[in-house]
């Protein structure tokens, strides 16, 4: 093995070092994580939006073929959400795109995680786990400070 | 060298069946960009289902074509390498498991009674067949590694100070890597999918399913893309006109992948529940470890290229890539090798940002996913496998090629197409544009509320991607089988091109034998799924009833 070769694996190495590095500085300065894992619980498998205070909300949402529940999720802007899911029956996918949203829906399984919405708006979530045949319809939303919200 | 008819006749079917089957797999491949750009708003076209055809598309793709030439291109270096041909009755017989298999499950795709797609996450049920199916063509590959192991040891005791020939370490290495990763997927279709759903067992566990399939399901990926290794680094140099770069590196890079490739399946269960944040990130740590050989393969790659263009008389510093027989019709296996490599640069970047942790959580299952692997197994797998099986057909035929002149020019058509197609995927999956689904009916079908305007310029780039790709698949096919339709010119010979190594080491044993490579290999992957399946074990509720496609009632339910 040359010289150049040496360099080569050693600048591989360093390369990766540097890649493991920034997750973990990102993981903690913009708090970026894989979603929670919970214990299956039963008492996530009914949909509910619960105000925990004026800027926190709770919301348990269940996916089956082929809606989410609840449809649309009404938060005021500033809102922090931490979001349980499940589903009723196969696997389905819960993205919002640009928020860092992105879960696997799964039949005795319950996934968790946090987001916080600063930008008023409506976004989508959107089923990106085939589902049977009517996937392409499986669309909520969440609508952030909505000029007639409750 | 010269090869029985046997031999002959088997490697003739498993080479020219799928590329058959690839008629139809890539033509739901560009019917897959059609639907999505919202060309077609409907749920199926000529009697075939959007998601039955996204099915076809990938087992056909994927898993016949890739399965059928690793076995077939195995039984070529194995026997070309060491001088001896295979036992006649296993070449057989795996050849029937595996086809009788593909067949059962072309069925059951056909009849639209599997439309589960290639990954068949329970609990949507597919008809039985299909699972036994997939059980019988794993089963038919795995049979040929056991004679070749025997080969090779009657091979090595006659030569024991000699180091093995770098193409049949990479075979063994890589038939070994699907071996183990196979006992997963087995276990999972045989003991849990198929006896639910024959109506055995009532539930079967949603998220052991998933685990277990994803330590088969990345390890798949390099069993696709270690032939298209040992090509790189055992014929390509020769082709190019120059040698391999070093040849120890080759070694270490494939025992790397034989440690590396099983234990990092969790990284495509980022978004899963049931798995702790720690298993998936030691995870996706082992995944950067699998990156390192091929940070090594691009070097050494790389500098074999550079040195084949000096060596027909290139200047500079980048002169050696113009030196280079992009388009000459003998060489014709280096513009498939070439475009893949091209492709991979793309594929291996993208692959990396998937590796990433909490960075998959911007891409995960959106059509980003597609994006990137059309780049490696549609990059340099595709390209090498359709190749290869034509430059050994038509040696081994003695035929010449049809349309030498075409030959040379689709690899760079389906370079361009891809290339197309991959960015206008990766752009739609950074908006949200999700994989596998019928886009055309709603999200891009502006009379539907769930219409997306932003999705329009990147569906479209993957249509203009997909029909050049089409083009470039469908003049292959005719140039496979224009070869196979000519007349034979030459006697037909067994005859791969051999590399001479330019930095030719000494045999280190380490790197020659496979024992402590093993038992490491087994060691990492107890390291890396024990706590992974001991969290699904602790984490998982009730199992899932069978669900099929249209039904939102589960069917034991419906039934009562």
């Amino acid at each position: 093995m040359d010289k150049i070769e040496k360099r080569i694996i050693i600048s591989s190495l360093a390369l990766m070092g540097l890649f493991v590095f920034s997750l973990l500085y990102a993981r903690n300065k913009y708090k970026s994580d894989v979603p929670e894992c919970l214990p299956y619980d039963k008492a996530y498998s009914e949909p509910k939006v619960t105000k925990l205070d004026d800027k926190t909300y709770q919301v348990f949402s269940v996916a089956q073929m082929w809606q989410f529940q609840p449809a649309e999720i009404y938060i005021p802007v500033g809102s922090e959400v931490d979001f349980y899911l499940t589903s009723k029956d196969v696997v389905h996918g819960f993205n919002i795109a640009g928020k860092n949203v992105n879960m696997m829906a799964v039949y005795g399984a319950i996934n968790k995680t946090t987001v916080k919405f600063d930008e008023p708006g409506v976004y989508d979530i959107i089923c990106h786990e085939y589902c049977g045949i009517g996937h392409q319809n499986m669309r909520a939303q969440v609508i952030v400070n909505y000029p007639s919200a409750k | 060298m010269q090869v029985s008819k046997s031999f002959k006749r088997v490697i003739f079917l498993e080479l020219a069946i799928p590329v058959a089957l690839l008629t139809i797999g890539i033509y739901h491949g560009l019917m897959q960009t059609v639907y999505r750009a919202g060309v077609l708003q409907q749920t199926s076209f000529a009697k075939l289902d959007y998601y039955q055809g996204l099915t076809l598309h990938g087992v056909i793709n994927a898993l016949v074509l890739t399965t059928f030439f690793a076995v077939a291109f195995g039984h070529v270096t194995m026997t070309f390498y060491l001088k001896r041909e295979p036992n006649k009755k296993i070449m057989w017989l795996s050849f029937w498991l595996m086809i009788t298999g593909v067949l059962m499950a072309t069925w059951a795709m056909l009849a639209g009674k599997a439309s589960v797609l290639y990954t068949f996450y329970p609990p949507l049920k597919a008809h039985p067949l299909f699972y036994l199916g997939a059980a019988l063509l794993i089963v038919g590959s795995w049979l040929p590694l056991f004679d070749w192991a025997r080969m090779y040891t009657r091979w090595k005791k006659e030569n024991p100070q000699i180091k093995t020939p770098l193409a049949v370490l990479g075979t063994l290495i890589n038939f070994i890597i699907w071996f183990v990763c196979t006992l997963a997927v087995a276990y999972e279709v045989l003991v849990l999918l198929i006896p639910w759903s024959m109506g055995w067992t009532d539930t079967v566990n949603v998220n052991l399913a998933r685990t277990l399939f994803w330590f088969f399901g990345h390890a798949l990926v390099y069993f696709w893309l270690l032939p298209a290794y040992i090509m790189f680094y055992t014929i390509l140099p020769k082709v190019a006109g120059g040698k391999l770069y070093s040849d120890l590196a080759g070694r270490i890079a494939l025992f790397l992948f034989l440690l590396f490739s099983i234990p990092v399946g969790v990284h495509h269960q980022y978004s899963d529940p049931t798995i702790t944040q720690g298993v998936k990130f030691f995870h996706g740590l082992l995944t950067y470890g699998v990156a390192i050989p091929s940070f090594i393969t691009a070097f050494t790659l790389a500098a074999s290229l550079e040195y084949a263009g000096r060596k027909n008389g290139a200047r500079g510093l980048f002169g050696w890539m113009g030196k280079l027989p992009w388009f000459n019709e003998d060489r014709f296996l280096f513009s498939y090798f070439i475009g893949g490599l091209i492709l991979f640069i793309f594929g291996g970047v993208t692959g990396i940002i998937n590796a990433s942790y909490s960075l998959n959580s911007v891409v995960h299952n959106t059509a980003w996913m597609p994006g990137h692997f059309h780049m490696t197994v549609a990059g340099p797998v595709f390209l090498g496998i359709v190749g290869m099986s034509l430059y050994i057909y038509s040696k081994l035929s003695g035929k010449r090629i049809f349309w030498p002149r075409l030959n040379t020019i689709i690899p760079y058509l389906w370079v361009i197409g891809m290339l197309i197609f991959s960015f206008g995927m990766s752009w739609g999956g950074l908006r949200g544009e999700p994989r596998r689904t019928n886009l055309g009916t709603t999200y891009l079908n502006p009379d539907s509320d769930l219409f997306r305007s932003d999705w329009v310029p990147t569906t479209l780039l993957a249509l203009l991607g997909g029909i050049i790709m089409f083009t470039a698949g469908m003049l292959f096919i005719i140039v496979f089988f224009g070869t196979l339709l000519r007349k034979k010119k030459e006697m037909g010979v067994l005859e791969i091109p051999v590399s001479d190594a330019y930095h030719d080491e000494k045999r280190v044993p380490l790197f020659d034998r496979f024992k402590p490579w093993l038992v490491t290999m087994v060691i990492i992957i107890l390291l890396a799924y024990v706590p992974a399946l001991i969290n699904v074990k602790k984490n998982s509720g009730p199992g899932a009833p069978r669900f099929s496609i249209d039904n939102p009632v589960p069917e034991t339910a419906a039934k009562k």
